[in-house]
């Protein structure tokens, strides 16, 4: 017996005592149901906080390796010095006075027989329910030369904000003034799909600005990418995109953009047709379902794990619930919003399972912003249901889509305004 | 346990009832879809928690008056309200959810965070509130069958306003008399001040 559950026991001891019923500690053990949630993104620290909201006797323990979340969403504003990534930086306080315990540590693995989980800091806790949230990995290797000391040094990605977000900003701030500037975009399915692209608008929008002669060119897998329409109107009436003084160019599979290999000492980056060489270099690597996905063993024979897309719970090993980009949720995308919406479903099938019911019928919804530049933003959404015959997630006939094309400039106007507002009531109702 | 004891025997009970209920295709026996709280909580992204919104462009809708809720639903349903992706999700509701949506956000306690105002157009904007518009916004716009502006978000207001001036949103009755009579009294100042005005009750 570990500590832990030495001290889980003489806890159940005490107040079984304390309530007359010893002899029966499994009773009052029963009734204090504990969930551990792996991983504190939008996906875990959601689950957490509505586990509580629902309902206040489960006991709650979030494990998070990092001090703090920073937000990768609105995280292209940084590198346009709209903002720094300090405003994007939020402690786990709030969680805690939700009566959340939260732990700074690394979970190395999850045993779904006797629902124990291990951290590296030696610590182990059994759990009722386990909430894995982790995020995204990176599938190093498939752009030959670009590996994950590259990119903490040189060659950012910024796919998960922090210290490489800051690097990519200095790198742009620090460029000639005609800099070339080449964004590489991964094929589907991948974290933000219309991030790249938002990227590169930001990055126009900063260049605009203070080195109107730089180029910015995205190298992608695809020959289609999310808000493509909209993004072109945006950069035709931002950055003259389509003339030959374009601040943006975009190089789609069929021309060339998918990129094999990397030479960082030169930033020369190998297409299929031709070499493209940039004063910043920033590669968006193929992505898969972070580490402890693996671990323990939530991943099919692909890059996700498959789940029950009623409650989200691992198609592979029963009382773990994968939310968030981790989990394949097509057709939902892997984003904020998305990873915010399952974790309601489930931890409100949780919540359900503990009282002996069956789950609801699920609903979800996913809204994205993007600031394409000033005053024009852009929106996606969509709600969607369960199709419980094929176990997928469909989106409502008739309803969502993309913003309208040729919307009044007061429209666009009002959407980076509610691009704002949308961050803060995200993050309000996943720490707050 | 106790509570599944419960729920069997009244199981047991009600069998038989229930059988006839679903023989006779009652509505209660097709009550199928998510819950109203599983379809509210979708909505905090952009609404803030139960509906207490943190973003200052995003109304509050926490202790929203429920017709004003299902109204404003159904007009941007039926894209009959400036919108700008409002009318994109309302589109995925039934009138059945959009009720029950509405009644939980009725439910909700409305929390209101500090914004910053104009201390004198708010008092101009006190002013005008008293004799234009307090007919209908009753107690200084608190939440009722006239909708919430009483520590609702400015820019919101801003919006709402420029919709309704711009003429992309339809008067309800009697509002465009006051409204015109109150530019009228205080000219260009008159929106911002009544903006400022309920912006300041927080």
């Amino acid at each position: 017996m570990t500590n832990l559950k030495r001290r889980t026991f003489i806890r159940a001891a005490g107040a079984a005592a304390a309530l007359g019923t010893l002899g029966f500690p499994s009773l009052v053990l029963g009734a204090a149901r504990r969930v551990v949630v792996v991983g504190g993104g939008v996906g875990g620290c959601t689950a957490a906080k509505y586990l509580r909201k629902l309902d206040p006797s489960i006991a709650v323990t979030l494990i998070e390796s990092k001090p703090a979340y920073t937000s990768c969403f609105m995280s292209n504003e940084v590198l346009s010095g709209e903002r720094t990534l300090q405003s994007l930086t939020f402690g786990y306080d709030g969680l805690r006075r939700h009566g959340i315990e939260v732990l700074q540590d690394t979970v190395v693995g999850i045993d779904p027989e006797r629902r124990w989980i291990q951290t590296a800091g030696g610590r182990g806790f059994d759990y009722d329910a386990c909430v894995v949230s982790p995020g995204i990995g990176f599938k190093w290797g498939a752009i030959e030369g670009y590996d994950e000391q590259v990119a903490n040094e040189a060659i950012p990605h910024a796919w998960n904000a922090g210290p490489q977000t800051q690097l990519l900003r200095n790198q742009i701030e620090s460029m000639p003034e005609g800099g070339h500037v080449i964004i590489v975009a991964p094929a589907d399915p991948f974290k933000c799909p219309p991030g790249p692209y938002e990227r590169a608008s930001q990055i126009a929008h900063y260049c605009k600005h203070h080195k109107p002669r730089a180029k910015i060119t995205i190298l992608d897998a695809k020959d289609a990418f999310s808000k493509q329409a909209l993004y072109i109107e945006g950069w035709t009436k931002l950055y003259g995109y389509g003339t030959d003084n374009s601040l943006i160019q975009w190089v789609g599979a069929a021309g060339g953009g998918a990129v094999e290999a990397l030479d960082p000492s030169t930033r020369t980056l190998t297409g299929l047709v031709e070499e493209f060489q940039g004063d910043v270099v920033n590669i968006i690597p193929p992505q898969k379902a972070g580490a402890i996905a693996f671990a323990a063993d939530l991943v099919d024979d692909g890059d996700w794990c498959p789940v029950d897309k009623r409650t989200f719970e691992s198609s592979r090993h029963k009382g773990i619930y994968v939310l968030g980009d981790a989990s394949s949720a097509a057709t939902m995308p892997k984003s904020a919003y998305a990873a915010n919406s399952q974790a309601k479903v489930a931890a409100a099938a949780i919540v359900a399972g503990f009282q002996g019911k069956a789950p609801d019928d699920p609903t979800f919804v996913n809204t994205c912003y993007s600031v394409v530049g000033e005053d024009f933003g852009i929106s996606v959404a969509a709600v969607y249901r369960l199709n419980a015959e094929t176990n997928t997630i469909e989106s409502i006939p008739g309803s969502g889509g993309v913003s309208p094309a040729n919307a009044s400039p007061e429209i666009r106007k009002r959407e980076v305004s509610y691009a704002h507002s949308w961050f803060k009531n995200v993050i309000n109702d996943m720490m707050e | 346990m106790e509570n599944m004891k419960r729920e069997k025997s009244i199981h047991k009970g009600v069998g038989h009832l229930l059988f006839a209920a679903l023989a006779l295709a009652l509505p209660v026996a097709v009550a199928a879809g998510p819950s109203g709280q599983a379809l509210s909580f979708t909505c905090a992204g952009c609404h803030g928690t139960d509906g207490s919104s943190v973003g200052p462009s995003m109304p509050a809708i926490a202790g929203m008056d429920p017709e004003v809720f299902v109204d404003a639903m159904q007009a941007y349903r039926q894209d009959e309200r400036n919108a700008t992706i409002m009318n994109r999700i309302a589109k995925a509701y039934t009138d059945e959810q959009l009720k029950e949506m509405a009644w939980f956000f009725a439910s909700q306690r409305l929390r209101l965070f500090p914004q910053t105002y104009d201390a004198a157009l708010a008092e101009q904007g006190a002013r005008l509130h008293d004799e234009y518009c307090e007919k209908c916004h009753e107690k200084g716009g608190q939440p009722g069958d006239a909708g919430t502006l009483a520590g609702q978000w400015m820019p919101y207001l801003h919006f709402t306003m420029e919709d309704f001036l711009n003429g992309k949103r339809t008067w309800p009755r009697k509002m465009k008399r006051k409204v015109d009579a109150a530019i009228e009294a205080s000219g260009d100042t008159a929106i911002p001040a009544l903006v400022n005005y309920y912006g300041s009750q927080q």
